[in-house]
């Protein structure tokens, strides 16, 4: 036995070490995902029995206002979320410094990804508060007529995505920080030995060696702009009358909130989420691919 | 150890007569009654229950208010407990459908209950079953400022014409008549409900909200129609949307908005920033069709048993206890609210006591709220409508039929 | 060091750079700080639309006093520790050696199950509800820390492999082939040359899957029910009230339950900093 596992432990030892990941993250992942689209071709409340309607649930989404409203307000997410990235490697070369402190202030610098959504969404809707608020009280200052962020089917959505920005450019800024510990300094020796700096430094040596960290910010602000549940349902519970909806917040909305008991038609809106999703991930993975083959 | 068989089969015996009365003597009791007053008024009931019945010890789970919304539908199936509290008319359907609730018609009967909770039979009813027992309800109406009103020698008005003359005083002193926070929807109901109550009177609400009338109906539109001359006339307060009911109150405290169509919870927050009650007043929603009685808005609050509870026996003597006059009294005493029981004492609360009034003199019916009287998502898809219209009222005719198109779908 | 160490530049630069640290914190910290305000003020003040004006009375002993009276806000923190605890050494665990045998053994499939990985982690929460409730309920540990911990551990691992995965990857391989060479077994390898070098990363996923399990609410929500089981998330809003929110309380209760996270990676510091340089192999 034990020589059996010598000679062959180059092949085996790849499952033993995946095997229990993975059974978790199957069984709680996996085989979920494959159970909720399965949910999604029934009518069901959440509590009783389930009945079968084939693609009616899709056919009912196509025809759907709120849908295609959630739809865009996803692609505007997705969008402008992206600017965290950008902002938080900024934030990490400003605190990217050896002073007296600076662990304190790259603490309190993450704090906004730490606190509560909640509060976040709270501050924030104050924040935009039409009568009380400081951002009125600012446009008013720069001569700017004032604009009710949250209350205006327009601006709403953009309201929220600042919001949002706050934390997530924190959580880019830890992952930049952590990716500018590891680059290589003799390359940027021998990079300024050759007179090289500032952005032209930036960009030819350093934003290569961060790869990695860029790719992980992209994969989480991804994520996080096509999650973004808390901050819509705390700032303005998908209004006014629905204009700043997501899909994540409309698929609760339909299934599990007060007045929604429609869980096949709110798995229905969770696949298509999921497919959007698998777009990008399959244009990363596809990206990933080429860069493994490439090496 | 056990040498004798005898002693043997004895004890076992006794054990298994105990595990199967094991469920019989504890009671659990899952409720959102977080806060203070409530919380305070269900420690009472249940130390109530068991001095009166010391062969039952109750345990009972006290639950975050919004979070009940979610837990409850996990744990009627997944732990039920032996009693839920949860609310009356179409918000108690979607478990009664589902077999989640236990019909309780023996415990109405045998206690008498058709009498002494008649002005709630109603809205336990489905199918003909009656599904828990209500024990607390609080009336809706306009909650203002009396201090305001007579700087701006304006009366309280109790027809179309008087609100609208109140109006236009209120808003010539630059103050907005009618503050209100639709952030979360729910507000816009309370209106809706007045306006189509006002109009149309109790029994044509009771068919729209049953699926039983379209949207595009001319009454809707009667109704509407007023709602566009509130709104036309600058009476809500400006960006709403942006607000919640509770940050609309700031206004009104503040001295800057005189009216709020509300229910009386309202009342205790706006005592807690400050007004005295020279300062706040409460009137009926005014009569709008003289020809059509005064139908009431009255939320109810209710008791259940879950079909998966273990021990109904003891849920139904609590539930009989629940229904009883003197409870009722003590527990709504605490809550600030009415009780249901005919039979019950309302407290000394002068709001309480114009509430009561109004609401055992009403000839015209009492309503639930839009939210309770309509499913679910007619309610939700209603009230979204309403915060549109209110904000733009040129959309009306889409979304009456946005409306219409849902109700076609929801009432099969 | 990128960029310029602020020691070698001039000492205006430097001067500079000194006032411009605590300037860009407290801008950037503006929404914390009105946080923190709001939990010094009375329920009057926020009644009256009192949010961003200087406090009418200042109750910040009443309100985090308030909040370990009114609520068992102590047991919920001890039930966000029981979570989130077992849910790093968990995760962090799995995915280490999951990360270890995508990145260093080739086999067929070695990509597709590190696609399986990317993308389960992608997936919208809500769309596992109720496959993941029925189950937890299926094994008897709904309404359990376990039950909770259990599907956190499961799901995080999805990103914790990507993140591990291409840590290790990024490693010289030259130490495991020289290993291999000396006839370490795999496990040593693992053990002994690789996990030691894991250190930073570990260090950084730990903070972060550590911010995320400790600020979940929706399978909090999902998966237990009552001040036994619930963490402090549940507890947050439970300080609402039905119908008046007290807003005052739960920013006193969100302050305190964001210390522990901030207080981690404060403390976990000194592992990113000290990381091994990777060296200029790729």
């Amino acid at each position: 036995m034990r020589d059996y596992w010598r000679a062959n432990q180059q092949r085996l030892a790849p499952v033993l070490f995946l095997l229990p990941g993975l059974l978790m993250f199957l069984v709680y992942v996996v085989v979920p995902i494959f159970q909720s689209v399965s949910i999604s071709f029934y009518a069901w409340d959440g509590l009783g029995e389930k009945e079968y309607v084939g693609i009616a649930n899709y056919v009912e989404l196509m025809d759907d206002e709120a849908f295609y409203t959630s739809l865009k307000n996803n692609v505007i997410w997705l969008v402008l979320y992206m600017l965290a990235i950008p902002a938080g490697l900024f934030v990490a070369l400003f605190l990217n410094q050896n002073v007296r402190g600076i662990r304190i202030y790259k603490s309190l610098f993450f704090f906004p990804f730490v606190i509560s959504q909640v509060v976040v969404g709270l501050v924030f809707s104050w924040f935009y508060d039409p009568s009380y608020g400081l951002f009125n009280k600012i446009l008013e200052f720069f001569g700017a007529d004032p604009i009710a962020m949250l209350a205006d089917e327009d601006w709403v959505t953009y309201g929220i995505i600042i919001a949002g920005l706050w934390p997530q450019t924190a959580y880019c800024m830890i992952l930049y920080l952590t990716g500018l510990n590891a680059v290589d300094s003799e390359q940027i020796e021998a990079a300024r030995l050759d007179n090289a700096k500032g952005l032209k430094l930036l960009w030819y040596i350093i934003l290569p060696q961060l790869r990695p960290a860029t790719f992980i910010a992209m994969v989480v602000t991804i994520i996080g702009a096509l999650r973004s549940f808390d901050l819509v349902s705390i700032m303005t519970n998908g209004g006014p009358w629905g204009s700043s909806r997501v899909l994540a917040f409309y698929m609760y909305e339909q299934a599990f909130s007060e007045y929604g008991f429609r869980m096949g038609y709110g798995a229905a809106i969770a696949v298509i989420l999921f497919a959007i999703m698998m777009i990008y991930i399959a244009s990363f993975l596809y990206k990933m691919y080429r860069d493994e083959r490439g090496h | 150890m056990l040498h004798n068989k005898k002693t043997l089969a004895a004890l076992f015996a006794a054990a298994s007569m105990m595990s199967a009365n094991a469920f019989s003597g504890e009671l659990v009791i899952n409720t959102d009654t977080s806060d203070p007053a409530p919380k305070a008024a269900f420690e009472a009931l249940i130390a109530g229950f068991e001095a009166e019945n010391p062969d039952v010890s109750v345990t009972w789970n006290l639950f975050d208010h919004e979070g009940y919304k979610t837990s409850i539908r996990n744990f009627l199936t997944a732990d039920a407990p032996d009693l839920a509290n949860w609310y009356a008319g179409n918000r108690m359907l979607p478990y009664v459908n589902a077999g989640l609730f236990e019909p309780v018609d023996d415990v109405w009967a045998a206690n008498g209950l058709n009498d002494s909770l008649a002005s709630a039979a109603a809205s336990m009813t489905i199918d003909g079953k009656k599904w828990g027992v209500p024990y607390t309800y609080y009336n809706w109406g306009v909650y203002y400022r009396p201090d305001i009103f007579a700087s701006n020698n304006i009366e309280v008005p109790t027809d179309w014409a008087g609100l609208m003359a109140a109006g236009e005083t209120l808003n010539a002193a630059g103050i907005t008549p009618i503050t209100i926070g639709t952030k979360y929807l729910w507000t816009t109901g309370g209106v809706f409900d007045y306006l189509n109550l006002r109009t149309n009177g109790y029994d044509f609400h009771m068919a729209l909200t049953k699926g039983e009338v379209s949207w595009t109906d001319d009454r809707v539109r009667a109704t509407m129609a007023n709602w566009k001359e509130m709104i036309d006339a600058g009476f809500f307060l400006e960006d709403h949307a942006a607000y919640s009911w509770q940050e609309a109150l700031a206004p009104m405290i503040q001295g800057k908005a005189a009216m709020y169509v509300m229910g009386n919870f309202a009342v205790a927050p706006l005592r807690d920033a400050g007004l005295t009650d020279d300062q706040l007043g409460f009137f009926q929603f005014p009569m709008i069709d003289a020809s059509i009685p005064m139908a009431e808005e009255a939320p109810t609050d209710t008791m259940h048993i879950p079909a998966n509870a273990k021990n109904k026996v003891d849920a139904k003597r609590f539930l009989a206890y629940l229904a009883r006059a003197d409870v009722q009294t003590e527990i709504n005493a605490t809550l600030g609210q009415l009780p249901i029981n005919s039979g019950s004492s309302v407290s000394d609360d002068k709001f309480l006591q114009a509430g009561y009034e109004m609401l055992s003199t009403t000839d015209g019916g009492i309503a639930q709220f839009f939210d309770r009287d309509a499913p679910a998502e007619m309610a939700s898809a209603g009230m979204e409508g309403f915060q549109e219209f209110m904000v733009k009222p040129e959309r009306l005719d889409a979304i009456l039929e946005r409306l219409e198109k849902t109700r076609k779908r929801v009432y099969k | 060091m990128f960029p310029r160490p602020i020691e070698k530049a001039s000492p205006p630069a430097k001067a500079l750079y000194k006032i411009a640290l605590p300037v860009a914190l407290i801008i950037w910290l503006l929404p914390l700080l009105a946080v923190a305000l709001t939990s010094l003020r009375s329920q009057a003040d926020i009644l009256n639309g009192n949010y961003w004006g200087w406090p009418t009375s200042f109750n910040m002993l009443a309100n985090y006093t308030a909040i370990f009276e009114n609520t068992p806000i102590g047991q919920y923190i001890l039930n966000s520790f029981r979570v989130t605890i077992p849910t790093v050494i968990g995760a962090v665990g799995l995915s280490c050696m999951t990360g270890f045998a995508l990145a260093v053994y080739k086999f067929k499939g070695n990509l597709i199950l590190f696609f399986l990985f990317v993308a389960g982690n992608f997936v919208p929460f809500q769309i596992l509800m109720v496959p993941v409730r029925d189950f937890t309920v299926s094994l008897g540990i709904y309404n359990t820390i376990s039950g909770l911990a259990l599907f956190h551990i499961a799901f995080q691992t999805g990103f914790c492999t990507l993140f591990m995965r291409n840590f290790i990857k990024a490693l010289p391989f030259e130490l495991i082939e020289a290993a291999r060479v000396e006839g370490v077994s795999e496990i040593r390898i693992f053990w002994y040359v690789v996990l030691p070098l894991m250190k930073p990363a570990i260090a950084a996923l730990s903070v972060l899957i550590f911010t995320f399990i400790w600020n979940d609410y929706f399978w909090a929500m999902v998966l237990t029910q009552g001040a036994d089981t619930q963490p402090i998330t549940a507890g947050l809003n439970s300080l609402n009230g039905q119908w008046v929110s007290s807003w005052h309380l739960v920013s006193a209760g969100s302050i305190v339950a964001a210390m522990p996270p901030v207080i981690m990676f404060f403390l976990m510091q000194r592992h990113f900093i000290a990381g091994l340089t990777l060296g200029a192999v790729k």
